[in-house]
């Protein structure tokens, strides 16, 4: 896989500057790639820089081979925006993806607006277009050092960001551009992947592990997925096999957001209301069908448990669901689960192999160390961790709220003395089965 | 502006050809395999043949297909081979989410987790596959190797799985399901059949595994097994150690087993020949026996017990003379004597108190055992303080099972 040299943006005034792919090998590729810059140049000046007009485009049927022929993002004087239209957001509590940042639009065609479904789910018209912008802080943003080649920065911080969802692009590192587009035969998912010089991103249909390194955590495979494995997330329902969003949900979605300009901070779902693109009648029906607001994972005035169900529902709840491609296993993590069983309380693993890093329950109250979920979050190996794809790192502080979670667990432990005290107990008689101590 | 698309479509196109200098040459033509391999699974048309050729085609991230009516082949098990021993990406080797599938006539080697799962789908055939962790034995092995769950109508069939952590075949929470023909070698358990209802195991050669044939039912899964057929099997000489994780259904199972009923019901183990299981060579128990029951974890509508159990005409020699465990060696001890050893089916003593009439279960929910001499009642109820050599209740035949019709 390709190294990827974490350069600092290079000029975006001019179209002069547009790098060719790096090791192009002989003089015939070289002579073709010389004759074609003027062209290219132009068309990037056109497709990425172009101060007017810039409406998104639905391709209903093909992906373009760039991200600017979406026209969702532009890029004006070093500044990466969402295009006339097309609208901001931010969850309550994100899915963690290797601590990249993520700028979130929404655009739905002109003239149509959504509505909610039975759980909460904003229900988008063919057309809709979602875009989700994967980028780190660099390193040296914000201390005046000037961009250099170096490590990128694991931190809740918004460095970089404006109000109204626009990235300064000398303070951060874009990686790619994951898309979900509703065409008329369902929801499609196609990442694009951001060039060094951060001017373009391209489609890339079979994914890319990028080598990233953070201060302080160190090198690591940045995983762009492959189109199906967007569907091992997004296709919530394994029968349906369907994709769908995750994120645009009413319990995620209702909280603040900074839009900058004339309307500034402002509830999501009100400003979606205000410009006609979501159905207000609705929402209170989704409302009062108990669909409440989640919490912010790290916000510390909010329960610990509403903290920690969170940050399950939107981490693990897409597959551990009832209907989810996880429903093998009899976990079932998402917000709506209620029974403690089916939230792995004193629960036996099914199909867990390793992963149950030698734990007999999924979780026992009071016992984060022996309650297997927390060891699948604290693992980096692909065949042991969970989630299974998206990230290749620790969650550090997610695991530590996921910890306490478990260790300030009220009542008496249940299952803690026959998980602990194992091997002991079968000593003392015979069974069919060997001792697991 | 036509022009600059298409300038923009060649670029991109080169690009994503193009190798970086510093990747080397072998390296490369390994990652343009995959990313080819890829893109066949990404447009896979149904009806598609996906032809691999020969080869040793080394792969870093998991593959999965979402289409429906795809056949996967190779040029044969020891042919094409996709080793994982690099994976940095993914739980499995090969996923799949899709219907009317067929892999055949290759090797997947070294996966980090489950080599092949198939998740929902049905009419899935698994044929002349090589499923291998090719260090041996080992806990760091992938879980699975042919790992169908939740599916319908499923064949497996003439394919070699060595040295999966937990299952080499595991069919999992599926309806109507034949797997025969197989080997399956230094797995934790050979075959395992969980969760599901009307399964045929036949003429598979299952040996040196921890466990040869296993029929379980877990708990807390929307579905639960019945209707296994286990027969004309050879099964022999499955005393590996165990080394499946703690926690796993299968960590439970002792070394030495040759075929293991847990909790299930309307199993039928007939025709099958058991040699040199050093355990047991057929072990019927209840969850109980598990080490993994408790009151909050386990759903209360859970049936534990293993029912209609019909065990006829296998043939069995030597086993039963080095049980696995502490328990199991004192039990023996206790029982045979030092050069003595267990019977050739043993019974931890578990039955529900609700089904028994006159303290017999039912006629068509007793465990029948005949053509197998004495039963070993490891007398769990009690505390295992009066484990007894018997026939009595044993001598009994069920309704034989109906045979699975895939209709293909």
């Amino acid at each position: 896989m390709s190294g990827r040299s974490l350069q600092g943006p290079q000029s975006l005034q001019g179209p002069q500057s547009l790098q060719g792919p790096q090791s192009l090998q002989g003089p015939r590729a070289l002579a073709r790639l010389t004759a074609l810059s003027s062209v290219l140049a132009l068309a990037a000046f056109l497709a990425g820089c172009a101060p007017q007009e810039a409406q998104p485009v639905f391709h209903a049927e093909r992906n373009p081979a760039t991200l600017a022929e979406w026209r969702l993002l532009q890029i004006r004087a070093g500044v990466l925006g969402p295009t006339d239209g097309v609208i901001p957001y931010e969850l309550n509590t994100p899915l963690f993806s290797d601590y990249a940042h993520k700028l979130r639009t929404v655009w739905l065609p002109a003239g149509t607006r959504a509505g909610y479904g039975a759980d909460g789910a904003l229900q988008l018209p063919v057309g809709s277009i979602l875009s989700k912008t994967f980028y780190y802080p660099r390193r040296d943003a914000g201390n005046g050092a000037g961009a250099s080649q170096g490590a990128l920065r694991a931190t809740a911080e918004a460095i970089g960001v404006l109000a109204g969802g626009r990235l300064v692009l000398d303070q951060v590192q874009l990686i790619e551009t994951r898309l979900l587009v509703q065409r008329a035969q369902g929801w499609q998912a196609v990442s694009y992947v951001w060039d060094d010089s951060q001017r373009t991103a391209r489609l890339q249909r079979v994914g890319e592990i990028i080598p990233l390194e953070l201060a302080g955590i160190g090198k690591f495979d940045y995983v762009v997925p492959d189109i199906n494995q967007c569907a091992a997330c997004h296709a919530t329902d394994v029968k349906r096999a369907t994709l769908a969003p995750i994120g645009l949900n009413f319990r995620h979605l209702d909280r603040e957001h900074d839009y900058g300009g004339e309307v500034g901070q402002k509830n999501q779902l009100a400003h979606l209301e205000q410009l006609g693109l979501l159905d207000v009648a609705a929402r209170a029906e989704s409302a009062s069908s108990g669909g409440s607001r989640a919490a912010l994972w790290g916000d510390e005035s909010a329960s610990l448990e509403a903290r920690a169900r969170a940050y399950l529902d939107i981490n693990c709840g897409h597959c551990h669901n009832r209907q989810g491609p996880a429903d093998t296993s009899g976990l079932a993590l998402d917000a709506a689960e209620t029974a403690p069983i089916a939230l792995g309380v004193c629960k036996s693993p099914v199909a867990a192999g390793r992963g149950t890093g030698n734990k007999k329950f999924d979780l026992v109250p009071g016992r984060p160390d022996e309650s297997i979920m927390v060891y699948r979050l604290a693992a980096h190996d692909p065949g042991e961790m969970m989630p299974e794809l998206g990230r290749s790192l620790v969650h550090r502080e997610g695991l530590e709220l996921i910890r306490r979670w478990i260790a300030e667990w009220p009542g008496a432990p249940g299952c803690a003395q026959e998980a602990s005290n194992s091997a002991r107990q079968s000593a003392s008689s015979a069974r069919l089965s060997r001792s697991q101590g | 502006m036509r022009l600059a698309v298409a300038a923009l479509a060649l670029l991109g196109w080169l690009a994503g050809c193009g190798q970086r200098s510093s990747v080397g040459q072998a390296a490369a033509e390994l990652g343009r395999f995959q990313r080819e391999l890829q893109e066949k699974l990404l447009d896979a048309k149904p009806g598609e043949i996906i032809e691999i050729p020969a080869g040793r085609h080394v792969l870093d991230r998991s593959l999965s297909l979402r289409v429906s009516g795809v056949t996967i082949r190779g040029a044969g098990m020891n042919a094409t081979v996709l080793s994982f021993k690099a994976q940095r990406v993914g739980a499995e080797g090969l996923l799949v989410n899709a219907s009317d599938f067929t892999l055949e006539n290759l090797a997947i080697e070294d996966t980090g987790g489950d080599a092949v799962k198939i998740n929902e789908g049905e009419r899935i055939t698994l044929r002349g596959l090589r499923i291998e962790w090719t260090g041996g034995p080992s806990t760091r092995n992938g879980a699975y190797g042919l790992y169908p769950v939740r599916t319908r109508n499923v064949l497996i069939e003439d394919c070699l799985v060595i040295g999966a952590s937990d299952a080499g075949i595991y069919v999992g929470q599926s309806e109507d399901i034949v797997v025969r023909r197989n080997q399956a070698r230094q797995n934790v358990a050979g075959i395992e059949i969980e969760n599901s209802r009307r399964a045929d195991v036949y003429e598979n050669d299952v040996t040196l595994n921890t466990g040869g044939i296993l029929v379980f039912n877990m708990p807390n899964l929307p579905q639960r097994g019945e209707g296994t057929r286990v027969f004309r099997n050879r099964i022999y000489a499955n005393n590996t150690a165990n080394f499946g994780a703690r926690g796993t259904p299968v960590a439970s199972v002792p070394a030495g087993s040759g075929v293991v009923i847990n909790s299930n019901d309307s199993v039928e183990i007939f025709d099958n020949e058991l040699r040199d299981n050093a355990t047991a060579h057929i072990i019927i128990s209840s969850y109980f026996s598990t080490g993994y029951m408790t009151n909050e974890g386990v759903a209360k509508d859970f049936d534990p017990y293993p029912e209609a159990i019909h065990v006829h005409g296998n043939r069995f020699s030597g086993g039963g003379d080095s049980p696995d465990g502490l328990d199991l060696k004192t039990l023996k001890l206790a029982m045979f004597g030092l050069g003595g050893r267990f019977p050739a089916v043993l019974w931890d003593g578990y039955r529900d108190p609700k089904r028994l009439q006159g303290g017999k279960l039912p006629p068509d929910l007793a465990l029948c055992v005949r053509d197998a001499g004495p039963v070993l009642n490891a007398d769990g109820p009690g505390k295992y303080r009066n484990p007894s050599l018997t026939s009595e209740g044993f001598d009994c035949t069920l309704a034989a099972l109906r045979a699975v019709e895939l209709e293909r």
